[in-house]
């Protein structure tokens, strides 16, 4: 990544035409460096050592819960319906989904209950794609906040994620009843659902943080991110079996665009969460031979590195989201 | 060469030189301060699809662009306790210097030190535009790392000093006028102890009432030895508040001193 919000390093530059001040100073016997220094003045908006800015983080939990979710009430405080919205929106999507999908393309081969399929991928992957879109605006629509005061600029990325998440807490509660009126039972598999969401939000984090840092320098990525996520959608098997095509490619012996499709991070979330809500899914499952193991390998390793990798470069440009 | 020392020398004479007060205990040392910034014109060229694609390809920088050198060679110690006046023409780089303290623009030579983070109050008066008032409130306080039992005692406090007009608290700040979103803006960041306070033009909006009310914090933050900044065109309201003014004329300081000497002379220069 090439900084072009910086303009120049400070220091470590020849001298030119300009006297340095410290040098005019010089009788008075030590440099206006040295005298902010033997003061412990530090360089105006220096970044935090990280074990500090984690502290700093974990102390703004109230802030970060009561920002996602002012900003939830505000979203919806002009319109009609008002929080009904909340609601309305997962069921609407699913009804268009399920109409175009499952009514007029039917693509329900090999699935015993598409609707639940369906519906289980497209809310599950809407929360990734919301969380980054969120993410690329988390720092440039809070400027004026940045500005004024001083915390730690991860709390915003974070509070998107987590307004996204209760966003999804209520499309869960819609998706639980949707699958019950398809004729799914209620079995212990659905504790499965708390760990499956645990790990995608670490990783949905993760990516916002990334996001966030890029998009608050570079805003073309705003114009791109749509289309990136329309083909993520597109990859991760939200209206695709792809157990089914990671067949069919082995067949053909390309079999490495299998283990692509398998290790996506967005089909593996969807894929742990179809296992755990639908028991029909699971009896669809078996003749591909299902390695359960795997899955949620590349679940806890996707979390762990897009969170840690996602912190890590977000923090190391925390002194420069305010300019500009 | 020659004129290479010419300029030096003229350079380092326009501009008063920093002694340090060994009595005191310095804030914010700004050392010798180069600040040059880019600025991207809007307008200009056709702005179509095909000229863009056209400079990319043949690696030019984005139309328009300017560089400002906005301040030139910028030296002083703020000590705790400071009240410190920034006047100067429009363009004389008082925003500038005030953004530069508060970690905002990268110096291009130069380093500003201070003790603590800055808080910067500017003239747009709203922190979260789209929520309310009270909700600013809270969000603004938890942000500054007060906690949920501190927030509420200050709260009280904080719309009091912000003296809305009743029922704007649940209103968004968006529907705020420019007088009401300064001073709850203000009210929520001077609720925390800040040890540098930048003020630019915030202040400017309010009424004689809120004045006042906002040169008492000023006066008690100073107690509480931090360092305040205040940019103003008022020159009456940097003479009632300040213990200091610093004069910028484009990008150097031509004097610094107390308030009587410098406004009397500044007002001499531009005739006022």
């Amino acid at each position: 990544m090439s900084h072009p919000e910086r303009l120049s390093s400070p220091g470590g530059e020849p001298v030119g035409t300009i006297t340095d001040p410290s040098q005019v100073n010089g009788r008075v016997g030590e440099s206006l460096a040295e005298f902010a220094k033997r003061h412990g003045l530090t360089r105006s908006a220096a970044r935090p050592p990280l074990r500090a800015y984690v502290q700093e983080l974990w102390q703004r939990r109230t802030f970060i819960w009561a920002f996602a979710s002012a900003k939830t009430a505000s979203t919806y405080s002009a319109s009609r319906l008002g929080q009904l919205w909340q609601v309305l929106t997962p069921l609407l999507n699913a009804a268009v989904y399920y109409l175009v999908f499952g009514v007029l393309l039917q693509t329900n081969r090999g699935i015993d209950n598409f609707t639940a399929y369906l519906i289980t991928g497209v809310f599950v992957f809407t929360f990734t794609q919301r969380s980054l879109t969120a993410g690329a605006k988390s720092v440039g629509n809070n400027l004026s906040l940045i500005r004024a005061l001083h915390f730690p600029r991860a709390s915003l990325p974070f509070a998107y994620v987590i307004m996204e998440l209760q966003q999804l807490l209520i499309s869960m509660v819609v998706l639980l009843v949707i699958v019950l009126a398809t004729g799914e039972m209620p079995t212990l598999h659905w504790l499965l659902v708390v760990p499956v969401l645990m790990l995608q939000l670490l990783f949905n984090v993760g990516i916002s943080l990334a996001v966030a840092r890029a998009g608050a320098f570079v805003r073309d990525i705003q114009q791109l991110l749509p289309f990136i996520t329309r083909t993520w959608l597109y990859f991760s098997g939200v209206f695709f079996f792809i157990p089914k095509m990671v067949h069919r490619f082995n067949e053909d012996g390309h079999a490495w665009v299998g283990h692509i499709l398998e290790a996506n991070p967005g089909a593996v979330y969807i894929e742990l969460m179809r296992t755990a809500l639908i028991s029909s899914f699971r009896q669809d499952l078996v003749p591909y031979d299902p390695s359960y193991a795997r899955l949620w390998l590349y679940a806890v390793l996707w979390a762990v590195v897009a969170f840690i990798g996602g912190f890590w470069y977000f923090y190391r440009a925390e002194e420069r989201y305010g300019r500009g | 060469m020659a004129k290479a020392l010419k300029e030096k020398i003229a350079v380092s004479g326009a501009q008063p030189e920093v002694v340090i007060d060994p009595t005191r205990e310095p804030i914010v040392v700004v050392d010798g301060l180069h600040i040059v910034y880019r600025v991207y014109s809007a307008g200009g060229g056709k702005g179509t699809a095909a000229t863009a694609l056209l400079r990319i390809l043949r690696r030019e920088n984005r139309p328009q662009m300017k560089e400002v050198h906005a301040v030139r060679g910028v030296s002083f110690i703020a000590y705790r306790g400071d009240a410190i006046g920034v006047i100067g023409t429009n363009g004389s780089g008082k925003s500038t210097l005030l953004k530069a303290i508060a970690g905002l623009l990268p110096p291009a030579r130069g380093a500003v030190y201070t003790d603590g983070q800055p808080s910067l109050l500017g003239v747009n008066a709203a922190l979260m535009r789209d929520l309310s008032g009270s909700r600013n409130i809270i969000l603004g306080c938890l942000a500054m790392g007060l906690s949920q039992e501190e927030t509420k005692k200050r709260y009280d406090e904080i719309v009091k000093f912000a003296d809305l007009k009743p029922g704007f608290i649940d209103y968004p700040m968006s529907t705020y006028s420019s007088g009401m979103g300064a001073r709850l803006r203000f009210a929520i960041a001077a609720a925390r102890t800040h040890d540098v306070m930048l003020i630019d033009e915030a202040l400017a909006t309010g009424d004689a009432k809120f004045k006042r009310r906002s040169k008492a914090k000023i006066d008690e933050l100073r107690k509480q030895a931090g360092a305040v900044f205040l940019v103003a065109h008022n020159l009456d309201v940097i003479e009632e508040t300040c213990n200091r003014v610093i004069w910028l004329d484009e990008g150097r300081i031509k004097m610094d001193g107390d308030p009587q000497t410098v406004l009397s002379a500044y007002t001499e220069a531009t005739g006022k």
